[in-house]
């Protein structure tokens, strides 16, 4: 058995390399896990309770973890390049109350959902700005931004609230397709969908990955390790943007305290999805695993009428999980070779 | 793999018997949702709930609410109990606006929608009871200055908050509006602390010092009526000067035991919980239509007549006492 990583290591994280991959490498991945873990609780939420297997509950219960997926998506991506974003939740009340503003002027969606792009995507700027530009630690700027973008929608709503929002805006976040399909579904799989061939199909992606592992290396190699970063931040503030637009749609108005804590989640997500918070490895499939999961055990519970403070310590033990199990896999492998 | 799955199988297990309890068909099933779980306040309505489940036999309650105070989470709770199919939910909003398309949402699936305690904009519910009524809040402070002196003849004083307090000033012309029925009260001076514990101490003990002949210092600020005792009791004036007004029992058990209160009110959460509960049960049974102008019982609460906006207020607020205090001092 060929071993199932390439030997450029660095803090415990590898670069997975495909050639290398054997059958069973393959099926002993985090992501086949969560696809157990997921298919188990589906399966444990039709016994419990009679009301989960049904087109539009089901519907329904994708509400609860669709936009937190999007920035999910983009924040993984950081997160690999060995950062993190923590404003994304703060950059969503800023653009909301952004939508607010031009909705309570008077425009008309389009311009609204431009409005809000466009301030998600100057708060990723900005970020990217300090950390890519300035060289500052993205921990810091991020945890700074958090408090200036929610604080200047402080500044502008107080304890007032913007809901002029005009009817067509409704569609993105309380729409449907088709059925019981809805619009926020379809922006779930297109941004998933576009972030998987970012991520694994492109130079870019493959860029990422070395960036996270080996920053230095990733210089010498010649790959622009500032730009690569500038963008990275510029994509997870637009993620958040248009997380902002669906969600400021679903809830037909924006107050400052939208979408608070979220930052917490998404990084939750991310995390069990597979990906090392110390950066270099991870993938998009355990991210979308990983977001299906929190989304059917929350609803699974709710179902079930258990105060959502038993999703909390799930979450919180299946995190425990995530980074113990690889550690005692090592321990328990290398401890087999020795014996032999 | 086996150990987490294990976990996973017994947690879920164990919560499926918990849920287990499904009711039958001709049960009216409500849920009652908190503006946050682990909130005494919301314990006690619960409690309530529970009576009024009692009383009414056919009437199941399921009690449940976010871990935060957020929108989000309540939307996710309603979310849950669209999809279990409840035929109520009664709901203390953390979002006047943000939960309206939710509940627009149950309203189409044939829900009914009742917010009590905290609102939910008109649209979005079908009925909404609002703890008390400003005319019944102002009855009831005069009522409670009465009380406090002997055969109702004395010298009151208000303390309340900042004088653009929108709530304060409409309870304090209530007050003035029932004050000819008390002949025997006389209305000294109105002072205002703006709801700063500091600056209602001085406001109060500058009341004491500065009218002798004071009987009752009324706040109607559960910061001013706490100051207010504080300063009585300060100033050796116990016995002398009383307070009462709107407090919260866990605040003013102490005053009350020191003598410096002898009774206070505000509203009940029990008959909130229980009257929201059986608000809610009534539009199921299609005994009550949520329309403008309706008059709803409300089992031992008595009844409420809906203004033009499907809301309406309880009750006065509920008196306490040495009698009752130390027993809701441990609930709020």
């Amino acid at each position: 058995m060929s071993i199932a990583f390439s030997n450029v290591r660095r803090r415990g994280a590898e670069i997975p390399n495909k050639l290398e991959m054997t059958m069973m490498g393959r099926l002993a991945r985090w992501e086949t896990l969560l696809v157990c873990v997921v298919a188990l609780v589906f399966f444990l939420n039709t016994i419990a309770s009679p009301y989960f297997l049904d087109v539009w509950n089901l519907s329904d219960a994708t509400y609860n973890f669709i936009e937190k997926a999007i920035i999910a998506f983009a924040v993984a991506l950081v997160i690999i390049s060995g950062e993190i974003d923590l404003s994304v939740a703060a950059n969503i009340a800023l653009s909301s109350t952004i939508m607010g503003a031009v909705a309570t002027a008077g425009y008309d969606t389009p311009i609204i959902v431009g409005a809000g792009l466009l301030t998600s995507l100057a708060c990723g700027a900005f970020n990217g700005f300090l950390v890519a530009k300035v060289g500052l630690h993205s921990i810091i700027v991020t945890i700074a931004t958090m408090s200036l973008f929610r604080g200047i929608s402080y500044i502008i709503l107080g304890d007032t609230v913007y809901k002029n929002y005009p009817d067509s805006f409704a569609w993105f976040g309380q729409g449907y397709l088709f059925d019981a399909f809805t619009v926020e579904m379809a922006f779930f799989i297109v941004i998933a969908v576009f972030f998987w061939m970012l991520l694994h199909k492109t130079v870019f992606g493959r860029q990422v990955y070395v960036i996270g592992n080996n920053k230095t290396c990733a210089a010498f190699s010649g790959i622009k390790v500032q730009r690569v970063k500038f963008s990275l931040f510029l994509l997870s503030g637009l993620a958040s943007g248009v997380a902002a637009v669906l969600l400021t749609s679903r809830l037909g108005s924006t107050r400052p305290s939208i979408a608070l804590g979220w930052e917490l989640e998404v990084v939750t997500m991310v995390v069990l999805g597979g990906v090392s918070i110390l950066g270099g490895s991870g993938t998009i499939l355990g991210v979308i695993l990983a977001s299906v999961l929190m989304g059917l055990v929350t609803f699974g519970l709710g179902l079930l009428n258990v105060p959502g403070i038993v999703m909390t310590i799930f979450t919180g033990c299946l995190l425990i999980a995530v980074i113990v199990l690889p550690r005692i896999t090592k321990l328990i492998m290398s401890h087999s070779k020795k014996t032999k | 793999m086996s150990k987490l799955s294990k976990l996973l199988v017994s947690g879920v297990a164990a919560l499926a018997m918990l849920g287990a309890t499904a009711a039958s068909a001709e049960t009216v099933r409500v849920g009652l949702v908190a503006k946050v779980l682990g909130n005494g306040f919301f314990e006690a309505a619960n409690r309530g709930a529970l009576e009024a489940a009692h009383e009414l036999g056919d009437l199941e309650v399921i009690y449940t609410g976010p871990t935060d105070t957020t929108a989000v989470g309540q939307i996710n709770v309603i979310n849950s109990l669209i999809a279990q199919r409840v035929d109520a939910i009664a709901i203390s909003a953390n979002d006047t606006d943000a939960l309206v398309p939710a509940l627009k949402r149950a309203m189409k699936r044939g829900i009914k929608v009742v917010s009590w305690d905290s609102g939910v904009a008109a649209e979005g519910r079908h009925v909404h009871l609002n703890p008390s009524s400003n005319e019944l809040i102002g009855r009831m402070n005069v009522k409670l200055a009465a009380d406090h002196v002997k055969d109702g003849k004395g010298k009151i004083a208000i303390l309340s908050a900042t004088t653009t307090s929108t709530n304060q000033n409409i309870w304090i012309e209530e007050m003035n509006k029932a004050l000819p029925d008390y002949p025997g009260l006389e209305l000294l001076t109105v002072v205002y602390g703006d709801d700063l514990a500091e600056k209602s101490y001085r406001e109060a003990q500058g009341l004491i010092r500065s009218y002798k002949d004071l009987d009752v210092i009324v706040s109607p600020s559960s910061v001013g009526i706490v100051a207010a005792s504080q300063a009585v009791s300060d100033e050796g004036k116990v016995g002398e000067v009383f307070v009462t007004g709107l407090g919260l029992p866990s605040e003013m058990a102490g005053h009350v035991k020191s003598g410096a209160s002898k009774s206070f009110a505000i509203w009940n959460p029990i008959d909130l919980g229980y009257s929201a509960t059986y608000i809610a049960y009534e539009l199921v049974k299609g005994k009550a239509k949520g329309e403008p102008g309706e008059t709803i019982s409300i089992g031992r609460v008595g009844s409420v007549t809906l203004d033009d906006q499907r809301s309406a207020g309880m009750a006065e607020p509920f008196v306490y006492d040495a009698s009752n205090v130390e027993e809701f001092a441990e609930i709020f």
